[in-house]
């Protein structure tokens, strides 16, 4: 399975390597690095990469590439999944997955791995697991193993290794006991050049922050299950009640999780909740193009609009961009020529607008193509699908749980076509 | 030393690590090379000298610096010596990380590696199941040969270990042996065999992956043990689902018939759905071959299908391949929705899903139209990702679809990604060959590209309407004479070479206009690139032979030039053709048979998808991604066309949960037919035996006519005639086979129940209704969508009993019917085995004296007496174990009640002339008598 791993940042340079079968040279990235090199942009180095004895499958996350050395067959995405876990693992454990923490806690990094893998088979990978195998370094922690001598090693065999419920670590104890659901949806749209819909669906997860004392038995139940089209499921959860009485029941992980993903059926109509007004144009022969974005919103059933950011990869011929917001502030890399606007709150009685002129680079021709505008949005208390839960039980300890349940709608990949 | 020293000891020695690291050293100026080499060396007697002290902080220090100089690939193989000797330390992290060290090193430094070797022959002692796995996987880990011998022993022992965490330990380092020594291979495979067996989840897919690993081919293990993994695979960690699919996958293709019909193997299935997918069923309906699917293959189907629920990607694609390579046509489609929600997942998850829907698209396009337009492109994909898209979009397409598609298309060909442009335009000529009714379409569309400004985009149409006249040539001289207009306009070189080339190809249809775009290019020619030029040549020869008159003069002209350029592939051309088509007195007979050669008709290229042949692989493989096989590939082998013997997956091992004390395990089975729950026990002697107790029509008859059920059950009240009748066709009779405990529930005991559908149409929809008492909790099987006339499937159920005789009633209902199905226990079957010493059981048994003590004197037959004879009645009564005694006359089983957990021991006594003293000892009393007279009955029968 995985042989080697080794971190590669976004110079270029292995900063991390670790071997769970017998040492393979790191000369071994060099492919990796041609690859690199072939690559305009950094997602676009192939995943798989073959060379004359190894395969080499990589992620490429937080600006860092994490390279697997394969020896022999084995799902690719076996691989892919089990690299994305190490890199929400080490998020988990550091808040943020960058070099510098990385190399910070290297030792923890060190340890983390070797029990996650076992010659290149995943052992561990479930959060809780880990956790009790070996403690997050956090400063009080630091500071206590400094004076005390004790470690982060937990000596004994975690409970959830052997019992039926692995993702729950047993002797929970809280003096708040608290269950926060968050409903989260992300729309994922194509607009075309005049406003209709091409392509729009809704994919909704709902994350999980649960800190329950002892063993909780937790159902879930929504006001409108037949919403949901596809769904996939925290392995705490039971299949057969879902299927027989659409009730989520679980035993929850302790701690953050992700609880379901869904998708809403296509056959919905998807409400959009933004509209764009654009009027991007260049003009043959002239260096000036004109550029005229206006928002709105549409759908929204009374909620605002939040955190907007519009951003737009303008075509190679524009050198500058000189543009008045009627909101918020906007900037333009010429180098890259990635325009951003960041809105902020929508106010439909005083729509935003984005108005001024670009410069083109003198003598180009006029680009036969209009940029594409990306925009993200955040829509507090609602889930754009209507997607309601009913109630949320607990059984199987006696305390009261503080409860709490939040919507929220986003914007996935929301794209306008101009 | 004081602690001030101390910290700056170490503040001047992580300066020195830092230096050695960016190999820039300040110190000196003596260049690089030496200055890095000297601080490495301080570097490293300053860890040792920590590594030695006496204090385990500065040691773990020491330890956690190694680690991180490990991590950056610098060498510290030096300090072996002095690591190794830490490996014994009682500090959990300080053990950790010589660990890792020592697995890091050992293989370099053999010698020095076995110093420690001795420690984890220690661990593997330990009460304490998480040092012994630890020490197992260390130990298995070094790769040193000399110690094969002593991992091979360290791997035996742990794969009998009870504890299942160091089970699975054992299995991973079965691999790693493997991989150190493959001589080793016949006694892991037997290792492999026994732990195959285990009923653990967690040993489940660790061991799967090593028989992957050591013996593929081995496909025998699984037999026996295949329907336990179907059971087991929903509760397997999910790594391990993933190996265990794989391997099963590969396992149904050698063991069940094909469930696609007769003559719609993939590849004709393929023709057929571009062209009429109705010809296919029509067939399906005429060949009046049913096809029944394996009870087993079905399990299979039925028990991975919840997993494409699962949050790991790999699981779903793994069920999906499952679904894929085995599941009848229609059932195919489940997958579809599982798999476009991958594509909601990371970049690279993406990639893969989106490679292997590629694949799938091109044979059966119906699967993933309904979610064209999740496939739709969006500016912020990564190339690849793009590219993958459009892939799968031009396999979707077909005569409805193909005008939004087109659509689509057009807004691609404007992206400013120049590549993904031109992959488009190749797109749209395959859309354009393979649908007939939009070639015109896009051909026209093509042309309008010719005038676009970017040079890649013309250039690419150009080559795609190049390639597309060649399949229909007749009635496009139109789009030759608009691509001769503009032949000034173009200048990427490829392109107007295939201008040039259509124009010499098809002159003909343009007598008009070729010789004329030969006299511009006689006056440019020297200005042209290599390739133009090329076919500049060719372009005039063509002429010669088809229109010399007008361009004799030309086509000499040109040849001139070409006879003096500079590059020699162009005159090596103008030499050849110019003695080929000019007869000369030296030319001979070739001459004659220029225009054939120059003119001959040739085949049109044909345009199609880059996935085509990718099928040749398993899907979801690495081979299958990188489209060339990889190491240790297995190939799926073709289906059988006559289905290896069924009944080689026909067993149920029954063991009691670990007793190794008892010589034989306890089997126990009983049988019952549909209304009147009868038991039958069988007395085994070995447990792999399997106990099929043939059902005869008589014994069906006979026991429903019987009244001697007690549990009351629907049929021993009168019939009517008509249901008697409905009775008889629908009639099944189950077998129920009881185990100790149902694995979901510790407080079940498991039933294991053989539906036979002896009727003559099938049954649906078979499952669990109404139970009483109202509050008997039964772990219900699935609910069976259908028996099949004549098929049996074998169902397990765990039931409460809660320690009481009393019988279970529930409906068995099936689409039309209901049947009511009581089954009474025997008390015997309560209990569970408990393993103890001689001591613990007087010590318990002492416990339970007066009310809970019940005995009775009895005469044993004379074929009893012998202790072996004696464990076998009492254990074929009673699902007991044998304690091991150390008097002759003595003889112990103790055993627990399934629901409570209620010790129940019993002995025996054995006095003088074949009476004995029978005592049982419990709390529960009731029981104790019934035990009391079943046991009884059964040693004083002969």
């Amino acid at each position: 399975m995985i042989h080697s791993l080794f971190l590669v940042n976004a110079s270029g340079d292995i900063f991390l390597e670790k071997h769970w079968k017998s040492v393979v040279s790191r000369s071994v990235c060099d492919y990796f690095f041609e690859a690199q090199e072939r690559a305009t942009e950094p997602e676009n180095v192939p995943p798989v990469i073959p060379t004359p004895h190894h395969y080499l499958i990589s992620v490429l996350r937080h600006r860092i590439y994490f390279v697997a050395v394969i020896q022999s067959e084995v799902p690719p995405l076996f691989v892919i999944e089990f690299l994305h876990r190490v890199v929400d693992t080490f998020q988990d454990y550091f808040g943020v997955c960058t070099e510098a923490a990385i190399k910070d806690n290297v030792v923890v990094v060190y340890e983390l791995l070797e029990e996650m893998l076992d010659n290149g088979f995943p052992l561990a990978t479930e959060s809780n697991i880990l956790k009790e195998l070996i403690k997050p370094p956090t400063i009080l922690r630091t500071m206590v193993n400094t004076i005390t001598g004790s470690t982060n090693v937990g000596e004994q065999l975690p409970t959830g290794q052997l019992s039926v419920v692995p993702w729950r670590r047993t002797g929970v104890k809280y003096t708040n006991n608290e269950a926060y659901f968050d409903v989260v949806e992300e729309i994922d749209a194509i607009i075309d050049k005049s406003g209709s819909t091409i392509t729009a669906e809704i994919q909704g997860v709902i994350d999980a922050c649960v800190k329950l004392t002892g063993m909780p038995d937790l159902t879930l139940s929504f006001m409108n299950p037949r919403l949901l089209d596809d769904v996939s499921f925290h392995p705490c959860v039971r299949f057969k009640r879902w299927e027989a009485e659409r009730i989520l029941s679980f035993i929850p992980p302790d701690g953050n999780f992700r609880l379901l993903s869904y998708h809403v059926s296509s056959q919905n109509l998807v409400a959009i909740p933004v509209y764009v007004k654009h009027n991007i144009t260049f003009r043959e022969g002239s260096s000036q193009g004109r550029f005229d974005l206006t928002l709105g919103p549409k759908q929204t059933m009374g909620k605002a609009v939040e955190s907007v950011l519009v951003s737009s990869q303008l075509p190679r011929g524009v050198l500058n961009a000189n543009l008045n917001p009627s909101q918020g502030t906007y900037t333009f890399d010429p180098v890259t020529k990635m325009l951003s606007w960041d809105v902020g709150k929508i106010n439909p009685q005083k729509l935003p607008s984005l108005k001024g002129t670009m410069s083109l680079q003198a003598g180009a021709s006029k680009p036969d193509e209009n940029p594409s505008i990306n925009i993200q949005f955040k829509i507090q208390q609602m889930a754009i699908s209507g997607l309601k839960v009913n109630r949320l039980d607990m059984y199987g300890e006696k305390y009261k749980p503080f409860k709490g349940i939040k919507y929220m709608t986003k914007a996935g990949k929301f794209q306008v076509r101009t | 030393m004081s602690t001030s020293a101390l910290y700056n000891d170490q503040g001047g020695a992580e300066a020195a690590v830092e230096a050695g690291q960016e190999s820039t050293p300040t110190s000196s100026g003596t260049g690089a090379a030496f200055g890095l080499f000297s601080t490495d060396f301080k570097k490293n007697e300053d860890l040792k000298e920590m590594l030695e002290s006496n204090k385990e902080s500065l040691k773990l220090e020491a330890m956690k610096r190694i680690v991180g100089l490990i991590a950056k690939g610098k060498n510290s193989s030096e300090l072996f010596p002095a690591v190794v000797k830490n490996v014994a330390s009682k500090n959990i992290e300080l053990k950790k990380l010589v660990y890792v060290y020592l697995v890091r090193y050992a293989e370099e430094q053999q010698d020095l590696a076995l110093l420690s070797i001795s420690t984890f022959q220690r661990a593997l002692k330990d009460p304490n199941q998480f040092i012994r796995a630890s020490a197992l996987r260390v130990l298995s880990s070094i790769r040193v040969p000399i110690i094969v011998p002593i991992m091979m022993l360290a791997i035996k022992e742990a794969a009998a270990d009870l504890s299942p965490y160091v089970r699975k330990t054992s299995a991973h380092a079965i691999q790693k042996l493997y991989s150190l020594d493959p001589d080793q291979k016949e006694q892991l495979i037997e290792v492999i065999e026994k732990l195959l067996k285990d009923k653990s989840t967690l040993v489940a897919g660790s061991v799967v992956m090593a028989f992957e690993e050591v013996c593929p081919d081995r496909i025998d293990l699984i037999h026996k043990n295949y329907r336990k993994l179907c059971n087991l695979l929903v509760d397997v960690e999910e790594w391990g689902q993933v190996v265990i699919i794989s391997m099963l996958t590969r396992y149904a293709r050698t063991q069940f018939t094909s469930p696609w019909t007769e003559g719609a193997t993939f590849d004709e299935n393929n023709e057929k759905t571009f062209y009429d997918s109705d010809s296919e069923e029509k067939k399906e309906q005429t060949e009046a071959k049913p096809y029944i699917m394996d009870p087993d293959h079905r399990l299979l189907l039925r028990n991975t299908k919840p997993l494409l629920q699962s949050r790991n990607t790999a699981v779903v694609m793994s069920v999906a391949q499952l679904y894929w390579h085995l599941a009848p046509k229609h059932e195919v489609n489940i997958v579809t929705k599982s798999l476009v929600r991958l594509l909601r997942s990371h970049r690279e998850v993406q990639f893969i899903v989106l490679q292997n829907i590629a694949t799938m698209s091109i044979q059966r396009k119906g699967m993933f139209e309904p979610f064209m337009k999740s496939f739709y492109v969006r500016s912020t994909d990564a190339t690849h990702i793009k590219t993958l898209k459009l892939e799968i979009l031009t396999n979707l397409a077909n005569e409805a679809n193909i005008s939004t598609i087109l659509r689509e298309f057009q807004t691609y060909v404007k992206s400013q990604d120049k590549a993904f442009a031109a992959a488009t335009i190749q797109a749209i000529g395959r859309c354009a060959t393979n649908i007939s009714e939009v070639t015109d379409t896009c051909l026209n569309g093509l042309v309008l590209l010719l005038s676009n400004r970017d040079e890649t985009v013309v250039a690419e149409s150009v080559v795609v309407i190049k390639k597309l006249l060649q399949t229909q040539p007749t009635q496009h001289s139109e789009i030759i004479k608009h691509m001769a207009k503009l032949f000034d306009n173009i200048t990427v070189p490829m392109a107007r070479a295939s201008i040039l080339w259509l124009m010499g190809e098809y002159c003909e249809r343009v007598p008009k206009i070729a010789p004329d775009v030969l006299r511009k290019m006689a006056k440019t020619f020297t200005a042209e690139e290599d390739i133009v030029k090329l076919q500049i040549v060719n372009l005039a020869a063509k002429l010669y032979l088809t229109n010399s008159k007008q361009t004799k003069l030309l086509t000499q002209y040109i040849l001139n030039l070409g006879k003096y350029d500079q590059n020699y592939d162009i005159r090596d051309r103008t030499r050849f053709i110019r003695q080929l088509i000019v007869p000369n007195e030296k030319s001979g007979a070739l001459n004659k048979y220029a225009r054939r050669i120059l003119l001959a008709p040739k085949p049109a290229p044909v345009l199609e998808s880059a996935f085509k042949d990718r099928d040749r692989f398993q899907l979801g493989t690495l081979s299958h991604s990188i489209n060339s096989k990889a190491t240790g590939y297995q190939e799926l082998s073709d289906w059988p066309a006559v289905a290896p013997d069924q009944s080689v997956r026909n067993v149920e091992v029954i063991e009691p949960v670990r007793n190794p004390s008892s010589s034989h395990t306890p089997y126990h089975s009983f049988t019952s037919y549909l209304s009147n729950c009868q038991f039958y026990h069988q007395n085994e002697t070995s447990s792999d035996s399997e106990s099929e107790e043939e059902s005869s029509e008589e014994s069906e008859k006979t026991s429903t006519d019987s009244g001697k059920s007690s549990s009351g059950s629907e049929n021993s009240s009168s019939e009517s005639e008509s249901e008697q009748k409905k009775k008889k066709k629908t009639k099944k009779a189950p077998q129920k086979k009881s185990k100790p405990t149902h694995h979901l529930s510790s407080l079940m005991v498991a039933v294991q129940v053989i539906l036979t559908n002896s009727s003559d149409h099938s049954l649906e929809e078979i499952h669990i209704g109404e139970r009483s008492p109202a509050g008997l909790n039964i772990h219900c099987f699935n609910t069976i969508e259908r028996l099949e006339p004549e098929a049996s499937v074998t169902v397990s159920m765990g039931i409460d009993f809660s320690d009481s005789t009393q019988a279970a009633n529930f409906q068995l209902c099936t689409k039309e019917n209901q049947f009511s199905v009581s089954i009474q226990p025997a008390v015997g079957e309560l209990l569970m085995p408990s393993t103890m010493t001689e001591q613990d059981f007087t010590k318990e048994q002492g416990k339970l004296l007066g009310m809970n003590e019940t005995s009775a004197t009895i005469t044993m037959a004379t074929a009893n007496t012998s202790s072996q004879a004696i464990s076998k009645q009492v254990l074929s009564v009673a699902n007991v174990g044998v304690v091991s005694s150390s008097q002759n006359n003595f003889h112990r089983f103790a055993g627990r009640t399934v629901s409570s957990g209620a010790l129940v021991l019993v002995s025996l006594e054995l006095k003088e002339s074949s009476s004995a003293l029978l005592t049982i000892n419990t709390e529960k009393s009731v029981m104790a008598s019934m035990l009391l007279r079943d046991l009884k009955q059964a040693l004083t029968q002969a």
